[in-house]
């Protein structure tokens, strides 16, 4: 496909440079694109049109491996190479290269469309820019199998109930249908950040600064590491692991050894093909804690570099991504759920998604609302990453005993300073 | 093989022979070492010599310019303890914990795998039938990439897999062996001897190859029993090969790092975490990225490996010159 | 152990196996479970669907549901083995299912509507290769471009860095020279220094050379190894230097020497180097990840990669594509191993 796309869009700069000899004519820029399903490839579709309606202009769509944007992109883009634009994940960590948009796309559109999302790729409060297009929007919260709680004959905790509720339930629907694991939570700072926002935890000092450990964040790591050591959760996803690698548990979710899965948004299509008909489940979002019922917002979005030749292209391309009918093909193909204002207030349909699936999207986009500010602002923070890490490494050295809650605590809180006194 | 190189090696002959007669050199030693130390230099050296620039500064840049200057803090940041056994009392206690676990980990490694190499390779040197298949069957792993190493004994040995079933099946107790920090580390030691082993397996069979047969047919005839003829015969020719073995087998063995990483994570908690895990997470794949420790750690990691180094082959000269 | 090390005295004898015999070939078959078993069932595995990866317990073979056309129903539908309630011991078809209860039909029978405990059905099963799991591969990539970037890669590199370090090894252990023990010091010393933590300044390196981004910049960095200096060095040594002053008396050019005798007479060493050479350069990963950034410079191992996503990862599509990243080194070194075989035993090395 992409053989005859690029042949195409040569003959096509050939033609459009003959008949123009100006404008946008024979440029070509790359995106740098990773897939966790189908992202790279609906991008494609996109830009083939672009190129279309665009003689001349060539959108090279690179499909990397996640690590390649995690962890080379940064090496790239440091030492002054690295694409034209890509799909980041580490919003904040990379906004000192983010090319500035706004000279280029209608500010306007933008603000109304995507509010609060472009506040993540900015570099600091007083910065109005627009540099990034968040075309993935994920939200964490829980899924539970409905037909184990069924079986069990035990009502499924309501809307606002607490951790604490969710965590009894699934002990006794564990027990009553002898299931492996009442609770599990995927290996990551970032998905336990939202309960810990939810019991109090503020995540930044006054100065907007992180901070990782207080009041809040060590009650819920305390409650946290009770409930691996009770059974409640499933220690082969947290204690199976170490240094900072990330973990799911969709598998024992999928296999019906799990009650209640803490994951997020993204899991939807997976579980959807693979569970197939075996059980019912549900999304139930975030479960309460005493300071709120959070979860945190994710997922990708798509910049471009100031280190482009051509930015006005960059620009044109991302802008055209952010068209409201082409974002909503976009979120409908990827099944993701839209950042894009306009579109998430009109509803996205799934074209090829069950039933259960749209409903379980839909139920995921209905949880935005309930993210604390905190975790917004967490999102966006450049040193994030730093600060999942930490928590990551350090929960689950109290978890497998090799330190306990309070010495974890201080030693995530000592790792923050030394990684924040470093970082630029 | 060979025979592909031939017109590459003639056309190489032409300048060499030139610059042989021409600088009326009666050594060339350094014209056949040329190419391979502006290689060296370029791309081992000099790469080593920013990665002690890195050490000796802070931030998270990388470019030097961007890096203030911080003397021996990285270093002494590491050295911090109270006491060296207990990681928990040192500043940085990963780096402790990674330590120690890496002593371990190449002592029961290395001895492990050479002793088993060495049998294989005396096993597969006999005249035994199939021999390349079953040479081939002891290699295999070591074409694997490290991920797929580390996914496949992942899958054999997480809590519902295949070993549990099959534990199961036999009515046996099963086993959450990736849980447990003594078994985890226990199977990233065999996982990383069942990677490696065919490699070293190899090099001793051509050891064992190249001693001449004329050499063993004299021992029979002198009556010679077998174990005589492997102590007096077989172990001191093998001798070089073996250093060469025990030197490569130590200095990979403390560096093991993707495997055990893919398998593991380091984990449970940081019972497998090994030094260049440390490095790597501090360093490249860190947020925010700290060069400064992490290059730090490898030099003395280095360091270590220098000192077992110049040990191992000084008690090969003792050996053979005894 | 005595016993054992009559293996190399290759008493064979009579044709009747000895009891080391035995042992020996115990010990042999015991390998082939342990080192071959994994890598089979990793190939049966690629061909399983996503599903059928996910599952608990794992099953040996790949297998898929048993589907039927039923009258009145526009698509198959899957069928179960009754094994408990009021319908034990029938076939039944399902329609769908509603909580703990599924509807389900008798094929031969389609009017009639049963309701089942979800726990008293089984799902018939055959075996089925999923096929799709390869072919998908070649519609989503240009696989042979991958393919070609990765022979190329490794077929070059391979043969510069056994040229240089067959040199530098003759050069430091035939030659006697002042620095002769510093060369080899430092050569020794970057062993030491492996090149996962200095890929940041090799990057940089590379980057300066305008090498980022093509396939020589993946080539000649990854040449540039000290194990193969090492290894050859130390074989180099074993081979008697009254050869060499043999041929200098008939005045043949250092070159020659080395290109006729000493290469020759290592070939054993040579041939171990270029199997490890060619797998180190086609299942290299950080190095390329770092260094290539647009799809059309990509190896294998990168394609096989981009099957991990942040949050996903498409293992049958990615299972499928280690088989095939598998086979032709696999290939490679069964070619190969005869020179191990054949070296120096059969020359002689008088």
């Amino acid at each position: 496909m992409s053989f005859t796309t690029t042949k195409l869009t040569t003959a096509m700069a050939t033609a459009g440079f003959a008949l123009l000899g100006s404008g946008l004519a024979a440029q070509e820029i790359t995106y740098m694109c990773s897939s966790d399903g189908t992202e790279c490839a609906t991008a494609r579709e996109i830009f083939d049109r672009f190129e279309a309606e665009n003689p001349g202009v060539t959108v090279v769509v690179d499909e990397v491996p996640y690590k390649a944007i995690l962890e080379s992109l940064p090496v790239q883009l440091a030492a002054g190479t690295g694409p034209d634009m890509a799909k980041v994940t580490d919003l904040g960590g990379l906004s000192q290269y983010y090319l500035d948009l706004s000279p280029y796309v209608d500010a306007q559109y933008w603000e109304d469309s995507f509010g609060g999302t472009l506040d993540w790729y900015r570099k600091g409060a007083d910065d109005n820019g627009i540099y990034g297009l968040h075309s993935q929007l994920t939200i964490t919260g829980g899924y539970a199998n409905k037909t184990l709680f069924d079986q069990a004959g035990i009502e499924m905790p309501g809307g606002d109930a607490t951790w604490d509720d969710w965590a009894a339930a699934t002990r006794a629907v564990a027990e009553a249908t002898g299931t492996d694991f009442p609770m599990a939570m995927d290996r990551s700072g970032h998905r336990i950040a939202g309960p810990a926002i939810s019991y109090g935890a503020k995540l930044f000092d006054a100065n907007g600064e992180g901070k990782l450990v207080d009041e809040g964040f060590t009650a819920y790591v305390q409650k946290f590491v009770d409930w691996h050591n009770d059974g409640t959760m499933a220690r082969d996803v947290w204690a199976g692991s170490g240094g900072s690698s990330y973990q799911d548990a969709a598998q024992e979710f999928i296999n019906g050894e799990l009650v209640y899965y803490y994951s997020g948004s993204w899991n939807v299509a997976k579980m959807d093909d693979n569970i197939g008909d075996a059980f019912d489940w549900v999304v139930v979002g975030s479960p309460c804690g005493s300071g709120g019922c959070s979860g945190m917002p994710g997922g990708a979005g798509i910049v471009g570099f100031e280190g482009t030749e051509h930015p006005e292209l960059v620009a044109k391309a991302i802008d055209y991504l952010a068209q409201e009918e082409n974002y909503a093909e976009m979120t409908a193909k990827t099944k993701n759920i839209p950042a894009h204002l306009g579109v998430a207030s009109k509803g996205v349909e799934y074209p090829g998604a069950s039933e259960g699936a749209a409903n379980a999207l839909n139920a995921w986009a209905a949880q935005v609302a309930k993210v604390s500010p905190v975790a917004f602002q967490y999102q966006g923070y450049k040193n994030n990453r730093a600060m999942f890490n930490i928590t990551v490494e350090r929960v689950t050295q109290a978890i497998v005993g090799e330190l306990s809650v309070e010495d974890a605590m201080a030693r995530a809180a000592a790792d923050l300073e030394t990684a924040l006194a470093e970082a630029n | 093989m060979l025979m592909i190189l031939e017109p590459i090696m003639r056309v190489i002959e032409v300048p060499m022979k030139f610059l042989q007669t021409a600088l009326r050199l009666k050594n060339p030693a350094w014209l056949f070492l040329f190419p391979n130390l502006v290689l060296f230099g370029l791309f081992a050296f000099l790469p080593i010599l920013v990665n002690v620039a890195y050490a000796l500064t802070g931030s998270d840049g990388i470019l030097l310019s961007d890096r203030p200057y911080v003397g021996m803090q990285n270093f002494t940041d590491l050295m911090a303890c109270e006491s060296y056994l207990d990681p928990n009392s040192c500043k940085d206690d990963l780096f402790w914990r990674a330590v120690w676990n890496t002593v371990w980990f190449t002592t029961l490694q290395v001895g492990l795998m050479v002793g088993f190499a060495l049998i294989t390779a005396l096993i597969l040197n006999r005249d035994i039938r199939a021999r390349g298949f079953f040479r081939a069957v002891f290699f295999f792993p070591v074409l694997l990439s490290p991920v797929v190493v580390a996914l496949i004994w992942k899958w054999i040995l997480q809590r519902e897999g295949i070993l549990n079933a099959w534990l199961d099946g036999l009515g046996l107790e099963t086993f959450n062996w990736l849980l447990d920090r003594d078994w985890a580390f226990g199977w990233s030691v065999f996982l990383s001897i069942w990677a490696h082993m065919g490699f070293y397996t190899l090099i001793l069979l051509a050891g064992l190859q190249a001693i001449p047969r004329d050499v063993y047919e004299a021992a029979m005839m002198d009556r010679a029993s077998p174990w005589r003829a492997f102590r007096r015969i077989t172990l001191p020719l093998l001798m070089p090969t073996m250093l060469v073995v025990l030197v490569l087998a130590t200095i990979k063995g403390v560096q093991t790092f993707e495997e055990v990483y893919a398998f593991t994570g380091g984990g449970p908690g940081s019972a497998t975490t090994l030094i260049i895990q440390y490095v790597y997470e501090t360093g490249f794949a860190g947020a925010p990225r700290l060069f400064g420790p992490a290059a730090a750690a490898s030099l003395l990691l280095a360091f270590v490996l220098v000192v077992l180094t110049v040990i191992q082959l000084w008690l090969n000269r003792k050996n053979v010159d005894g | 152990m005595a016993k054992v090390m009559s293996f190399l005295t290759r008493t064979r004898g009579n044709g009747k196996l000895h009891w080391t015999d035995w042992l020996t070939y115990g010990y042999l078959l015991l390998g082939v479970l342990l080192m071959f078993l994994p890598v089979i069932w990793l190939g049966l595995s690629s061909f399983k669907t996503d599903a059928e990866l996910e599952r608990f317990p794992p099953r040996i073979l790949p297998m898929a549901q048993e589907t039927v056309e039923v009258e009145g129903y526009d698509d198959p539908l899957p069928l179960y083995q009754i094994t408990g309630g009021d319908y034990a011991g029938r076939t039944l078809a399902q329609i769908r299912r509603i909580g703990l209860n599924a509807q389900m039909v008798d094929p031969t029978n389609p009017t009639e509507r049963l309701n089942v405990n979800i726990d008293d059905r089984q799902a018939v099963e055959h075996f089925a290769l999923a096929t799709e799991n390869y072919s998908e591969l070649f519609a989503r990539f240009n696989f042979l471009k991958f393919f070609w970037n990765s022979v190329f890669i490794t077929s070059v590199a391979t043969i510069i860095m056994l040229t240089v370090n067959a040199m530098a090894a003759f050069a430091l252990s035939k030659y006697q020279f002042k620095g002769r023990m510093v060369v080899l010091g430092l050569v020794i010393g970057t062993l030491m220094i492996p090149q996962t933590v200095v890929l940041v300044p090799l990057f940089l390196i590379t980057k300066e050379l305008n090498m980022a981004d093509s396939l020589w910049g993946v080539i000649i960095p990854g040449a540039a190894t000290p194990t193969g200096v090492f290894l050859l060095r130390q074989y180099m040594l074993t081979i008697p230097d009254e050869i060499l002053d043999a041929a200098r008396m008939d005045k043949a050019s250092e070159w020659k020497i080395f290109w006729r005798i000493i290469v020759p007479l290592s070939a054993p060493a040579i041939a171990v180097l270029a199997i490890l050479a060619i797998m180190w350069r086609w299942n290299d990963f950080l190095w390329p990840l770092i260094v290539l950034t647009s799809t059309d410079n990509f190896t294998l191992q990168l394609a096989l990669n981009s099957f991990q996503g942040e949050l996903n990862t498409q293992w049958s599509n990615l299972l499928a594509m280690t088989m095939l990243v598998l086979l032709p080194i696999a290939c490679v070194f069964v070619f190969l191993q005869k020179y191990i075989a054949t070296g120096i035993a059969s020359t002689g090395g008088k």
